[in-house]
C-alpha cells in the first residue's frame, strides 16, 4: 500500500505543478483579455493619456506581456508572489491575512455540512421510496434551489433584523468566547451548507444505493445482519470512494465560489479578495490567489484519492 | 481677495431658514419659506431633509457629548482602498482622508471653503496666493506642521508616478513654495478666484513631507490610524491633541465596506453599524418605518448625464433627444423622488451660481417627432448604450425605448456590464450614459466636463465663447459678476450643449437616531464624507 500511495503522491504532485503552470499561463492570457489594465483603472476617470502611460511605466505594464509572465513566473518559483499593484502590499501578505479566515469558514461548514450529508444521504438511501426519502429529497432540492443570496438574505432579516439573536455582520476582530464563534458564524455556515449538503446527500444517497442491490448486501441480510449493521459495517465501507470525491468536489466550493456569502456578511475571506483583484486589474493578485485555489482544488482531490485507495482493500493490496 | 467673499450667502434667506430650522420647522415650512424668498437668490444648499421633521446643521443645544465607538459602513471597499490622499478614488477613501488628515480649507454647508490648516488665503489677483498656516498643529507622531509639508502635499499630485486623480487639477499650480516659517506661497497659471474651494478637496489633504509610505496615515486630522487593512476595515482613535478644541467627539471609529446595498440597511437595522451610505431610494420607507432610524438626503450636484457626439452630433437629432426625457417619470420611478430635475446644464439649485429662470425642458414626444424628422434620422436603428455603472442609466435608457415609437425613433437599447464601463464605453458610443459626481466649483465642473480641450467633453462639445467665458469667471474676484457670468455659461450650455442632463441625484444616508450632528455638505452624502469630527453619540 505504501509504495502504491507514495507513487499516487508523487504522481500528483508532479501533475499539481503542471497544472498550476498551465492555469497561471491561462488566467493570465485570460486576464490579459481583459478591457482595461491596472494603469486605467487606478486612475479611473482621471486617465489622461499621460497619466496612464506613466503609471503603467510605473506597474512595469509596457513591457511585453510574455516577458511579464516569465518575470512572474521566475519570481514565483523563488517563493515571490509580487506585490499588488493597488495598494503596493506583498501579494502574499494579503493573501496571508485572507487565507485563514477562508479555512476556518470552510472547516466549520465542512463539519457541519459533511454529517448532516452523510446522515441524510444515508438515512433516505435506507429508506428508499418512503416518504422520509421523499420529503428529504424535496428538502435538499429546493434548498440547493434557491439561491445563496436570497437564504443569506432571509436569515439576516429574520435572526439579525427582526429578532436580533445574531449580527448581521461576520466580525473576526470580535471572537472572544466560543459562543461568539457560533453566533458570528451561525448564518454564513447555514447558509453554505444549504448549498452543498444537496449535492453530497444525493451522491451518498447513489453510492449507498448502488451497493444496496448488491450480491454481499443480499448475503449479509440473509446472514440476519440488522438493516442498521449492513448498511454500517458492510456498505458503508464500499461507498467511502464515490463519497470522498463527492465531497471533495463540494468542499473545492467553499474556497472560491462563496464570495456572494462574503459580501453579504462581510466575511474578509479570499474570494472578495480575489473578486477585487480581477476588478481592479491586478495581475499578480489575481496569479496568486488563483494558485491558491487551484492548490486547494488539487489537494482536496488528492485527499479524495488518498481516502479510496485506503478504503478499498483491492487497491490497497497491489 | 478677502477670505470674506468666499463666503457668499444671502442673508435674510439664511437667517430665516437658521430661525425655522431651529424652532423645529417642518419640512414643508422651510419650502414655504424657501419659495417665498425666491429661488433666485438662495443658495439651498444646507438645505436636508431627514426623515422626522427638519434636521438642522449642528445646533448649540444638543450639547455634544464625548465618548463611544461607532461603525460606518459604506459602499465602496476593496484591495485599492489606500491612504494617500491623492489617490483617493472612492467614498470610503474620501472618508478615511478626512479622518486622519486635513486639507487647507474645508468646505462649509455651501460649498464655500472656510478654513483649515490655513489660518487665512490671500490674493490680490487670484494667481498669486499667500498661505498663512495655522500654528501649534501637529502631525500624529508630534511632528509640527511646515511650510515643507504643504509644498509636498500639493506638488505631488502634479508628478504623474504619484498616480493623482487631481493631477489635472493640480497642473494649474505653476509653483508652490515655502517664503516664511508659516506661509507659503502658490502661484497659478492662471487667475483662479475657486483656489480655496479647490484646495479643500480631498486630494489635496496635508501629509507629512516626504512621506512615501502609506501603509498608515501620520496625518494632523481629527483620528489617528488603529488599524488600516485594505477591503476589510479601517479604524481610527480619537486624537487627543487635536487642533480643534473640544473635536472630535467619539473615541473610535470603524470604517466598513458593505458592496451589497440590502445588507448594509440590514446590518445598520440590526445594529451592527451606525451609519451607512448610498442608501438606494427603494429601501427608504423600510428604514423611515423603524423607529430608531433616520434617513439623511444630501441634495448633491450629481450629474446623469447622456452624452452624444458622432453620428448624433446633428444639433436637432440632440434637441429631439432632450424632448424624449421623461424627467418627472425618471425622477419618480427611477429615483423615487430623491434628486432634483435638471434642465440640460450642468449646474445645480443648490450651488450658489445656479441661474434660475431659463425655461424647463419637458417631455414632449410630438416635439422630438419634429426634431428628429428635421434631423433625418428616419428609421435607422440608434443604439443607446447604458449600464449599471452609470446609476439609473439603464431603467432611464427602458423609459427612452419607450417614448422613441411616439416620437418615430428606433431606439435600441445595449445593457453593458459595470465592470470596465468607465474605460472602455463611456465617451465611446454615439449615445451613451455618464454618471458625474457633485464637483467642488462650478469651474471645476465646467473645466473638466465642457471645456473645447476637457479630457471628459462627453459630447464633443466645442464653443470658443464658452471657454473665453470660463476663463473671465477664473479671474473673476468679484462675486456679483461672476455668478452674472455663470449665468450666461448656463445658458449657453442649455441651448446649444450636447448633453442631456435629466437628473441631480440625491445622496441618501441613514443612521441611528442615537448618532447626532450629522449636517449636510452638500459635494456628497456623510457630509461631503467629513462627518467624522462632528458626529457624536448619546445613549
Amino acid at each position: 500500500m505504501h509504495a502504491h500511495a507514495q507513487r499516487l503522491i508523487a504522481a500528483r504532485l508532479g501533475l499539481a505543478l503542471l497544472t498550476l503552470l498551465l492555469v497561471s499561463a491561462v488566467v493570465f492570457g485570460i486576464t490579459g483579455l481583459l478591457p482595461g489594465d491596472a494603469a486605467q483603472q487606478a486612475l479611473g476617470q482621471a486617465a489622461t493619456p499621460e497619466a496612464v502611460t506613466a503609471l503603467r511605466h510605473q506597474f512595469g505594464l509596457d513591457q511585453p506581456a510574455l516577458q511579464r509572465y516569465v518575470q512572474w513566473l521566475f519570481h514565483v518559483v523563488t517563493g515571490n508572489f509580487g506585490t499588488s499593484l493597488s495598494n503596493n502590499l506583498p501579494v502574499s501578505e494579503l493573501i496571508a491575512t485572507r487565507l485563514p479566515n477562508s479555512l476556518v469558514l470552510a472547516g466549520l461548514t465542512t463539519l457541519v455540512s459533511v454529517p448532516v450529508a452523510l446522515l441524510i444521504g444515508i438515512s433516505s438511501a435506507m429508506f428508499r421510496g418512503s416518504l422520509l426519502d421523499r420529503v428529504l429529497n424535496v428538502l435538499t432540492l429546493s434548498t440547493v434551489a434557491v439561491p445563496e443570496f436570497l437564504i443569506a438574505t432571509i436569515a439576516v432579516l429574520v435572526f439579525a433584523v427582526k429578532l436580533r439573536w445574531l449580527p448581521a455582520l461576520s466580525y473576526l476582530s470580535e471572537v472572544s468566547s466560543f459562543g461568539g464563534l457560533l453566533r458570528i458564524y451561525a448564518m454564513p455556515v447555514k447558509t453554505l451548507c444549504c448549498v452543498i449538503v444537496a449535492q453530497m446527500a444525493r451522491m451518498t444517497r447513489a453510492a449507498v444505493l448502488d451497493q444496496l442491490n448488491s450480491s454481499y448486501v443480499e448475503m449479509a441480510i440473509l446472514k440476519g445482519a440488522s438493516p442498521m449493521r449492513v448498511v454500517l459495517r458492510h456498505v458503508l465501507p464500499n461507498t467511502i470512494g464515490p463519497i470522498a470525491n463527492a465531497v471533495a468536489l463540494s468542499l473545492s466550493y467553499l474556497f472560491g465560489g462563496v464570495v456572494i456569502v462574503e459580501s453579504i456578511f462581510n466575511y474578509p475571506g479570499l474570494a472578495s479578495l480575489m473578486v477585487d483583484a480581477v476588478t481592479n486589474r491586478d495581475m499578480p493578485l489575481v496569479q496568486g490567489c488563483v494558485m491558491v485555489f487551484c492548490a486547494a482544488y488539487l489537494a482536496l482531490v488528492l485527499i479524495a484519492d488518498l481516502a479510496q485507495i485506503v478504503s478499498n482493500p483491492r487497491l490497497r493490496q497491489r | 481677495m478677502d477670505k470674506e467673499n468666499l463666503h457668499y450667502a444671502d442673508a435674510p434667506v439664511g437667517t430665516e431658514l437658521e430661525r425655522l430650522t431651529r424652532r423645529g420647522a417642518s419640512r414643508r415650512d422651510v419650502l414655504r419659506a424657501l419659495a417665498a424668498a425666491g429661488m433666485a437668490s438662495l443658495t439651498g444648499a444646507g438645505l436636508l431633509t431627514a426623515s422626522s421633521g427638519a434636521f438642522a446643521q449642528p445646533q448649540p443645544q444638543p450639547q455634544p457629548k464625548q465618548g463611544g465607538k461607532i461603525r460606518v459602513a459604506t459602499q465602496s471597499s476593496s484591495s485599492a482602498d489606500t491612504l494617500d490622499p491623492a489617490k483617493g478614488a472612492l467614498g470610503t477613501d474620501y472618508v478615511r482622508g478626512n479622518m486622519f488628515y486635513n486639507g487647507l480649507t474645508e468646505f462649509d454647508s455651501h460649498l464655500g471653503a472656510k478654513m483649515g490648516l490655513a489660518e487665512s488665503l490671500e490674493s490680490k489677483d487670484a494667481t498669486v496666493w499667500v498661505v498663512k498656516l495655522r500654528t501649534g498643529v501637529q502631525f500624529h507622531d508630534g511632528k509640527s506642521l511646515t511650510p515643507a509639508d504643504v509644498v509636498f502635499s500639493l506638488m505631488r499630485n502634479k508628478d504623474p508616478a504619484t498616480a493623482s486623480k487631481a493631477k489635472t487639477v493640480a497642473d494649474q499650480f505653476k509653483e508652490v513654495k515655502a517664503t516664511g516659517p508659516n506661509e507659503v506661497t502658490i502661484t497659478l497659471e492662471g487667475a483662479n478666484a475657486d483656489l480655496p474651494v479647490i484646495l479643500a478637496d480631498s486630494h489635496f489633504l496635508i501629509i507629512k513631507d516626504g512621506t512615501t509610505d502609506f501603509k498608515t496615515a501620520v496625518g494632523t486630522g481629527p483620528y489617528k490610524v488603529k488599524d488600516f487593512s485594505p477591503g476589510v476595515r479601517t479604524v481610527g482613535v480619537r486624537n487627543e491633541k487635536y487642533w480643534k478644541p473640544g473635536l472630535p467627539h467619539i473615541d473610535e471609529i470603524e470604517l466598513i465596506g458593505i458592496s451589497d446595498e440590502s445588507a448594509r440597511v440590514n446590518a445598520l437595522l440590526s445594529g451592527d453599524v451606525q451609519l451607512i451610505n448610498a442608501v438606494s431610494p427603494r429601501s427608504t420607507e423600510r428604514i423611515k418605518s423603524t423607529p430608531g432610524f433616520e434617513v439623511l438626503e444630501t441634495k448633491t450636484g450629481d450629474l446623469v448625464v447622456r452624452d452624444e457626439n458622432g453620428i448624433t452630433g446633428n444639433d436637432d437629432f440632440r434637441r429631439g433627444m432632450f424632448y424624449l426625457q421623461d424627467r418627472e417619470q425618471i425622477k419618480r420611478a427611477v429615483f423615487r423622488g430623491f434628486g432634483t430635475i435638471a434642465n440640460d446644464q450642468p449646474i445645480d439649485p443648490t450651488n450658489k451660481y445656479y441661474l434660475a429662470g431659463i425655461p424647463q425642458r419637458t417631455f414632449d414626444p410630438d416635439k422630438a417627432k419634429f426634431y428628429f424628422q428635421k434631423s433625418k434620422v428616419g428609421s435607422t436603428p440608434v443604439q443607446l448604450f447604458a449600464s449599471p455603472a452609470a446609476e439609473g442609466s439603464v431603467e432611464m435608457a427602458m423609459l427612452l425605448q419607450q417614448a422613441a415609437p411616439a416620437a418615430g425613433l428606433n431606439l435600441q437599447v445595449t445593457r453593458v456590464p459595470a465592470d470596465g464601463y468607465w474605460s472602455n464605453h463611456w465617451m465611446k458610443h454615439p449615445l451613451g450614459f455618464g454618471n458625474v459626481n457633485a464637483r467642488p466649483s462650478a469651474d471645476v465642473l465646467f473645466t473638466q466636463f465642457f471645456k473645447s480641450d476637457a479630457p471628459w467633453n462627453e459630447a464633443n462639445w466645442k464653443s470658443p465663447k464658452f471657454d473665453q467665458m470660463l476663463l473671465a469667471a477664473r479671474g473673476e474676484p468679484d462675486d456679483a459678476k461672476r455668478k452674472k457670468i455663470y449665468g450666461d455659461m448656463q445658458v449657453l450650455v442649455h441651448e446649444t450643449g450636447g448633453v442631456g442632463i435629466p437628473m441631480f441625484q440625491s445622496s441618501l444616508d441613514a443612521h441611528t437616531s442615537k448618532l447626532q450632528g450629522l449636517g449636510s455638505i452638500p459635494l456628497a452624502g456623510l457630509m461631503g464624507f467629513a462627518f467624522a469630527e462632528h458626529v457624536w453619540l448619546v445613549s
